[in-house]
């Protein structure tokens, strides 16, 4: 296989020989490794997988989500994140003492959250905000865009939202899921900042794109 | 072989075909299928909380599955909703999906699939299946291969690929058999069904006419496929 991602279709053979592992959206049939998904098949250390183009979001262990409380029970949260299911969020999570009865004071219908996947099981998935960053969003601005279109917002090793941070100076949260929280001194620096992301949502099957966005910021300071 | 199609077709061509994918911008994977006159239009959506809780499998995902004819897409308006006919494609195409989605990927959940027949002429459940396989694709729901559906008539004592309706509807000798056919691109079929009369060995001939059209269509979907990621 050569070095550059070509689109794969599910059932179509990726590469022939013992060489390969599966990967991700992949399976071994034979002697031959099959997509199972539609995107993009990429190779790196022998290891062949395919990246989603499109979709819903599929939560991962690990993952910065950004979701809404959907309701409050009497030992934690139900959060929809975007994904088939709900998750959930204890109470325990929240560093400081909390009446039982008082949960909505903490956090109430509607409010959205920065949160942590915690564990993925049968069960359902559990969240966790015991880390710097997450936590209750109290203001700013929440836009969505695809979950697929994710890594291209982040860019390599987040070059791509530290460009847009410093070009716009707000602070941006961007979630797995595909919400992203823009938090800014001047509600115009927020709206700059959405066209951006937007530009670059919409780019986002260009190749070369940070040079692209850079353009456009020039562009734009005119 | 002297039978003469009244479009002009050879026996074993199929009608022009055309698809598209990612027509429905709020769908999750979303695609269109056009076979001759036959026009079918695919939204997929999910994997999703699934309702009503009660029908709820923790063991593996559901396939839902929704065929609706439009009520212009006849030169008779016919009445829309649900009808018997409706119901019961809806639930051979869902079985014709099924052996090829990976459904245990997503316990507790379930994925609408919704097709609808903008224009009619034959062969739409074949299309509506055609264009939900390309939308289930499109999702990025996992699936174990592709699926592409056919269907072979007998008229009179002819085998031909891809009836229309004026074929389907020709009553000359032994009159008319439709044999709907769902296959994988290495030749697995999922789905098959046969109305009227027909000899083993005829049947057999009808497979592998199958076999060389579902190769086609698998090409035109793949096609349709690739382009939308450029």
């Amino acid at each position: 296989m050569t070095s550059d991602r070509k689109i794969i279709i599910p059932g179509e053979v990726i590469v022939k020989g013992n060489d390969f592992l599966p990967g991700e959206g992949t399976e071994k049939r034979g002697d031959e490794i099959v997509a199972l998904k539609f995107g993009l098949a990429e190779e790196s250390n022998k290891l062949v997988k395919v990246i989603p183009l499109s979709g819903t979001y599929l939560p991962r262990r690990g993952n910065v989500v950004i979701g809404k409380v959907e309701s409050v029970n009497f030992n934690g949260w139900s959060i929809d994140i975007g994904a088939g299911e709900n998750a959930f969020l204890s109470l325990t999570e929240v560093p400081r003492y909390v009446n039982k009865d008082g949960l909505e004071e903490v956090m109430d219908v509607g409010d959205m959250v920065v949160a942590k996947i915690w564990t993925i099981n049968k069960r359902g998935i559990d969240l966790s905000i015991k880390s710097r960053g997450l936590g209750k969003i109290d203001e700013g601005i929440i836009l969505k865009v695809n979950s697929n279109k994710v890594p291209r917002i982040i860019g390599k090793e987040g070059s791509m939202i530290k460009m847009i941070k410093d070009e716009t100076k707000c602070n941006i949260t961007v979630g797995q899921n595909g919400l992203i929280w823009i938090k800014g001194n001047k509600i115009e620096d927020e709206l700059y900042s959405k066209k951006a992301i937007l530009f670059v949502a919409e780019k986002s099957f260009v190749s070369g794109l940070t040079d692209e966005v850079k353009k456009w910021f020039e562009e734009q300071k005119k | 072989m002297t039978f003469k199609r009244e479009d002009g077709r050879k026996v074993d061509e199929i009608r022009p075909i055309s698809a598209k994918v990612g027509i429905i911008p709020n769908a999750d994977g979303s695609a269109m299928w056009q076979s001759g006159k036959t026009i079918a239009i695919a939204a997929v959506y999910g994997p999703k909380e699934h309702h009503p809780r009660n029908q709820r499998d923790p063991e593996k995902g559901t396939l839902r599955f929704n065929y609706n004819m439009l009520s212009f897409s006849v030169t008779d308006r016919i009445r829309p909703g649900p009808s018997r006919r409706s119901t019961e494609i809806s639930k051979i195409s869902e079985w014709a999906l099924a052996p090829v989605v990976m459904l245990e990927d997503f316990p507790n959940m379930v994925v609408d699939v919704h097709v609808h027949m903008i224009q009619a002429d034959a062969g739409t459940r074949c299309a509506g299946i055609n264009a939900a396989a390309m939308a289930l694709a499109h999702a990025g729901i996992p699936m174990k291969n592709m699926v592409s559906s056919i269907a072979v008539g007998k008229l009179d004592k002819t085998v031909v690929v891809d009836v229309n309706k004026h074929e389907e509807d020709y009553e000359e000798g032994e009159g008319s058999t439709d044999i709907p056919i769902t296959m994988t691109p290495d030749g697995k079929i999922t789905h098959i069904q046969l109305d009227g009369k027909i000899t083993k060995e005829q049947l057999m001939e009808a497979i592998e006419m199958a076999k060389k059209a579902t190769k086609e269509i698998y090409e035109v979907q793949k096609k349709a496929l690739k382009e939308i990621g450029k």
